[in-house]
């Protein structure tokens, strides 16, 4: 699996991808923002950090720099994309997912290990996830409060595009364990085709033992898995 | 030397215009006989930074020389950016701690902010990858409105700057007390790693070569801050805002990426920060440590406003900004680098043979230095110290009779639990990005230092900061030695061998008396304490000063000290880990109860003694648990501090949220209750082990020399917290000590009342 990982001046998790799209067997390669083509690749990852300062909003201006206009075009053939918090960000400025993070509701920045729900295990990013299995990984971030018009919400829960809610101690999304006040609770989104991910956790920082859980790894190898299978084909 | 030109515009040099500057009379003397003629006005500007407490050292220089500083493992001691150790593998760890106390105090956000770019920096421009920051805070107490906004606004700061940049908090220190009410301590420590063969320093190496300015423009923010930071702060400081600077972040993780790409490339041959002092002390510096000069062309320097002058333009301390000294020949190649970054790089000047910090402006000479005069030759003083009779009284105060209040010792124990110095600091750290570059393997709250492991082999680095002010304010020598043997005991808990110190010596105006003796006594007894720990100090900072309206603040001496994890299977927790697992103390409960957390939350009072340090002992007991994690004995170690041996198990049984367990301990000491429970005694640390593997931990402490006895065991949650004494037994259910231990600081924070 070629992954190609996107790095904006102010990206700061490329590497902690690259160290992780290594650990489950892919084969991860740097992009430059300016860059203007991705080359032969099987997936576009875009890291967390704060592109570009995110002076403006987050994400709003490394939506327009050159490489997105590939990536565009690679998500519009069918092409896996997985954006994490600040890449998650960078989706919605680009319009490849709907709706917008707004700062968090405490008005501060969060960073603590969240518990989520995985709330649909038939997508390419998620199918080797049993679909009662709660997850827990860290969050860092102080733009992770998911907004969408009334439409687009009823519609994200009507096609099973909510991928991951924030739960409660009970097992339960509360108020109280939202950590950013999102819409619905909604951790993560896909798109209409299935091939575009965003998501306000980092699953790259949960793959090993060491770093307290390995509750990401499947995302990663559930990519990988899919993307040999359509190989074979 | 040839004589710079007075400009037209520049004021004319009077003995008030010289005290402005912050320079003696003597000082003023010194200086025409270094040049041999009257300095221009834009020379005086550059010696009154240059020989300001915070550049020059000149009240600390003597005391400093008196603290350890070599080791076979030192590779860099103090006197450059930052210091470096050996760790094996071919790996390097450098490290170095630094305050940005007076701009916090009047710009909490921006001044804590830039606090941690200027550490960042001095990290990078050694070549090192930054892999972690502490930072150690102290602030008054939280139920002043003004605290809080100094608090939040700090925290703040600290955070967005290093989540923005990438790099981890791994732990620190804060504490609250009236004794920092309007001078808070913003201090930051960081730790980068790079292979031992790509140091690089902070010289102005080979005749000829180019000086370039790297980053953002000039501006005219921060002209002085170095000498603002040696002033006291009083009621006009708020006036002082204009030399806080501003911290931008975004272009600091460009500067870091950029710098590490420059050092590799072998185009360059020294690097470093433009911090306090701006061009000018990088400049000197990086001329006087070579022993080669230097030539600024101030037309050349790209500046941000128009019409700056030489005088401006030479102590800007706008953030962001590095000197790079360029192979001729090589200056395309680095802008290349540097665009690619989206940095611009120019040109100022180049270093010359003659010794000389020069600054041409339209080719007329406006100031004419020996670099050495700069760096070197401050005037450093050793001053009369004496203690104040006030602190000596308040020392000498007999505790013996105290009485527990009426409301009974559970209470007190919850007022304790629920202290801002004893409650969880959860809602700071929760503001700090912990787990970014996924090699924080302790973050913050989760044990008695911070660790990170080295992707590069089996070993982990830990870190920690340390310094009880109260201890220090009532006995500074005594005090000294308590925080570095508190900071050693934090690695050992964890399972670190310690390694080296950075220190960071807060205190007030060292021209009183009473200030220089708590100085003085202070690095006596840090440098005894560092002898003994075999913990070398490889650097650090010193900030005076830190006084309001006259009232200074507890002298703190910050030890921040890094260590190595040999084997990281080898980690330890302070938290209990299963219910039945025994119980063990290892060091003797006294009867000290002076400058604890105790008499503050109930008596109100610092006063008293502050608990004897033996220093033999702490190493013994040091290195038995050292010996027992690797054993593989222990399934948690946690340093007894502040509230003492009642804090210290409740921590260890409810600090990890989602595992708690309950306590049942029994105590046989001949000890009132109080001091027995809260008393602060040090060279203490429990232990727990698995059933039946108590008599190997004994059997350690006894080969060590070290007292250790079985005072319990763990029991699950619902059984509930118990410490007995032969008198006194204390009980309490596990959810209200946790409720009250996490939301400490929450319920303080949310109040709106300003009393």
């Amino acid at each position: 699996m070629k992954v190609a990982i996107i790095t904006f001046p102010g990206s700061n998790c490329d590497y902690d991808l690259y160290k992780c799209v290594q650990l489950v067997g892919g084969n991860p390669e740097f992009l430059w923002h300016r860059d203007s083509s991705l080359g032969k690749v099987d997936a576009v990852m875009l890291p967390g950090g704060f592109s570009y300062g995110d002076y403006l909003r987050a994400g709003a201006i490394a939506a327009m720099s050159p490489i997105m206009a590939a990536v565009k075009e690679f998500a519009d053939h069918g092409g896996p994309v997985l954006g994490i918090c600040n890449g998650f960000q960078v989706l919605c400025e680009a319009n490849l997912l709907p709706g917008a993070l707004l700062p968090n509701t405490s008005l501060l920045f969060a960073s603590k290990e969240v518990t989520l729900s995985v709330e649909n295990n038939s997508t390419i990013f998620t199918d080797l996830y049993e679909s009662d299995r709660s997850l827990r990984m860290p969050i860092a971030h102080a733009e992770g409060n998911y907004y969408a018009d009334e439409e687009t919400l009823e519609r994200l829960e009507e096609d099973g595009r909510v991928m991951f809610r924030y739960l409660g101690p009970q097992g339960k999304p509360t108020n109280e364990s939202n950590p950013n006040g999102s819409a619905n609770h909604i951790a993560g989104i896909i798109n209409t085709k299935g091939n575009v991910m965003g998501m306000m956790p980092h699953p790259e920082r949960a793959v090993e033992t060491i770093l307290g859980s390995v509750d990401g790894l499947d995302l990663f190898k559930s990519l990988l898995n899919h993307i040999s299978a359509s190989k074979r084909v | 030397m040839s004589s710079p030109q007075s400009r037209p515009g520049d004021p004319q040099i009077t003995p008030e215009l010289v005290s402005e500057h912050g320079l003696s009379p003597s000082e003023y003397q010194k200086i025409q006989g270094i040049l041999e003629r009257e300095p221009s006005y834009t020379e005086l500007g550059v010696f009154s930074a240059m020989w300001s407490e915070h550049c020059g050292y000149k009240n600390s220089k003597r005391m400093l020389k008196l603290l350890p500083t070599k080791a076979p493992w030192v590779i860099q001691g103090p006197g450059e950016n930052a210091g470096v150790i050996d760790i094996g593998d071919d790996l390097a760890l450098v490290f170095k701690i630094e305050s940005h106390n007076h701009p916090s105090a009047v710009e909490p956000y921006q001044g804590a902010a830039t606090g941690v770019g200027g550490i960042l920096r001095d990290i990078f421009t050694m070549g090192a990858r930054p892999i972690a920051v502490l930072d150690s805070l102290r602030f008054g107490d939280l139920n002043s409105g003004r605290v809080r906004y100094l608090f939040s606004g700090v925290v703040q700061g600290v955070g967005d700057y290093g989540n923005c940049v990438g790099i981890p908090n791994i732990g620190g220190e804060v504490y609250f007390d009236k004794g920092y009410e309007g001078n808070p301590i913003v201090n930051a420590m960081c730790l980068g790693l790079m292979k031992k063969d790509s140091l690089i320093k902070g010289e102005a190496e080979g005749v000829g070569n180019l000086l370039v300015a790297v980053g953002t423009a000039t501006g005219r923010d921060g002209i002085h801050g170095a000498t603002f930071a040696s002033e006291e702060l009083n009621e006009d400081s708020q006036s002082s805002r204009p030399q806080v600077q501003v911290g931008d972040p975004f272009t600091e993780k460009l500067l870091l990426e950029a710098s590490l790409e420059l050092i590799h490339s072998g185009y360059i041959t020294g690097i470093q920060d433009m911090g306090a002092a701006g061009i000018t002390s990088s400049a000197a510096e990086m001329g006087g440590r070579s022993g080669n000069g230097v030539e600024i062309n101030i037309d050349w320097v790209p500046v941000r406003e128009p019409n700056m002058t030489p005088y401006e333009i030479l102590l800007s301390e706008s953030q962001e900004r590095m000197l790079v000294v360029v192979k001729t020949g090589h200056l395309k190649e680095v802008q290349a680098i540097l665009n690619k970054w989206e940095l611009e790089a120019d040109e100022i000047g180049c270093v010359t043979n003659d010794g000389l910090f020069r600054v041409t402006e339209e080719n007329k000479t406006v100031a004419a230095i020996p670099c050495l005069a700069l760096t070197e030759g401050c005037p450093t003083y050793e001053r009369e110290g004496k203690e104040s009779p006030e602190i000596k009284s308040l020392r000498s105060k007999d505790l013996s009779h105290l009485k527990i209040k009426s409301s009974g010792y559970e209470n007190i124990f919850l007022d304790l639990l629920g202290s801002a110095n004893i409650g969880s600091k959860r809602w700071l750290y929760n503001q700090y990005d912990t787990t970014v570059r996924t090699n924080t393997v302790i973050a913050p709250g989760e044990a008695d230092a911070g660790v990170i492991r080295l992707r590069e082999s089996n070993k982990a680095i830990a870190a920690t900061t340390d310094c009880n002010g109260r201890y220090v304010y009532l006995n500074p020598r005594m005090g000294a030695k308590a925080a570095v043997a508190e900071a050693a005991r934090n690695l050992v808990c964890v399972g670190a061998l310690p390694m080296a110190v950075t220190n960071n010596l807060n205190f007030g105006n060292p021209l009183k008396s009473e200030i220089y003796y708590q100085f003085r006594e202070a690095v006596l007894g840090m440098s005894e304490a560092c002898k003994l720990f075999e913990t070398p100090v490889t650097g650090g900072n010193v900030s005076f000063y830190n006084e309001t309206s006259s009232t200074p603040i507890y002298p703190t001496p910050v030890i921040g000290m890094v260590g190595i994890i040999d084997d990281i299977k080898h980690l330890t927790r302070p938290f209990f880990q299963e219910s039945g697992d025994e119980i063990l103390l290892l060091g003797n409960n006294t009867d000290e109860l002076g400058g604890s957390e105790y008499l503050y939350v109930s008596e109100d009072l610092v006063a008293g003694e502050p608990p004897i340090v033996d220093l033999l002992a702490e190493r013994q007991l040091q290195h038995s648990v050292l010996s027992m994690i690797s054993k593989g004995l222990l399934q948690s170690a946690h340093d007894l501090s502040e509230g003492g041996l009642a804090c210290a198990l409740a921590e260890s049984a409810f600090g990890n949220e989602t595992n708690p367990f309950g306590v049942d301990v029994v105590l046989q000491d001949r000890l009132e209750p109080i001091p027995l429970f809260f008393g602060e005694a040090q060279g203490r640390i429990i232990v727990s082990c698995k059933k039946h593997s108590g008599n190997q931990v004994l059997q350690t402490a006894k080969n060590h020399g070290v007292p250790c006895r079985l005072i319990g065991e763990v029991v699950p949650a619902s059984s509930g917290f118990r410490i007995a004494g032969r008198t006194v037994s204390v009980e309490l259910d596990i959810e209200t000590m946790s409720d009250r231990f996490f939301n400490a600081i929450p319920d303080l924070m949310n109040q709106k009342n300003d009393p």
